[in-house]
């Protein structure tokens, strides 16, 4: 029975670090959003409750049922969340950038300006060229 | 040592809760208010799945789930919200 019960405590062991660490996670995102200035900079730190932290608790609960059935299921919750939440935040970010909801002096880079101003550009060309035709 | 975990994880998510219930509060934009809440959800998700490991059972699952499918519908229908109103006035 000793190699059980020294088996059992490294793997209590293991999913009481994972739930504490998890639990971290969620406790760093709140002060994250606390302390962090803009959206952007709030989705930094929104993120990480909600993919290593499910991650870290789902697998706590895998080791502590102690059955491999479980494992598919929990995978198939943390797939899930992983499809949805790069969505949900692609959808707050776009509306956060639109918006203006963003300190442009924190930025490092700015990739989404160079498409705004060359789709602004076009937009302004083709009403230019309308105008032409109406004059003419 | 799972009573210990218990109580330091309840502890850690509840000054976690309180903090993102604060940006829910002081949020400057709406936008804010929509993360906070998200996040306010992913601290439940959590605070379910610490159950099921503590207790050891399985009953919590599904709620789960269905808590990160809200967490996702609701942030991007106010997403979309957000975007169609304000962008109103400056097209205009």
């Amino acid at each position: 029975m000793t190699p059980d019960t020294t088996l059992d405590t490294v793997i209590d062991a293991v999913s009481a670090v994972f739930m504490v660490v998890g639990a971290a996670m969620s406790l760093g995102a709140a002060i994250g959003l606390l302390r962090f200035p803009d959206l952007m900079s709030r989705m930094h730190a929104a993120t990480k409750p909600q993919v290593l932290g499910l991650f870290l608790l789902l697998a706590a609960v895998g080791l502590q049922l102690r059955t491999w059935w479980v494992w598919p299921v929990l995978l198939l919750a943390w797939i899930f969340q992983l499809l949805t939440v790069p969505v949900s935040a692609h959808m707050v970010g776009r509306a956060g950038y639109r918006t203006k909801h963003l300190h442009r002096e924190l930025l490092s880079t700015d990739e989404l300006e160079a498409v705004v101003q060359k789709a602004a550009a076009k937009d302004t060309a083709a009403s230019d060229a309308e105008d032409d035709d109406d004059s003419a | 040592m799972m009573q210990l975990v218990l109580v330091i994880t309840a502890a850690t998510l509840s000054l976690a809760a309180a903090g993102a219930i604060v940006r829910i509060a002081v949020g400057p934009s709406l936008l804010d208010r929509v993360l906070a809440a998200d996040v306010l959800l992913a601290i439940l998700g959590a605070a379910l799945c610490i159950d099921m490991a503590v207790n050891r059972h399985l009953n919590n699952l599904m709620l789960v789930v269905a808590v990160s499918v809200i967490g996702f519908i609701g942030s991007v229908t106010v997403a979309r919200f957000v975007a169609d109103r304000r962008e109103q006035p400056s097209d205009s």
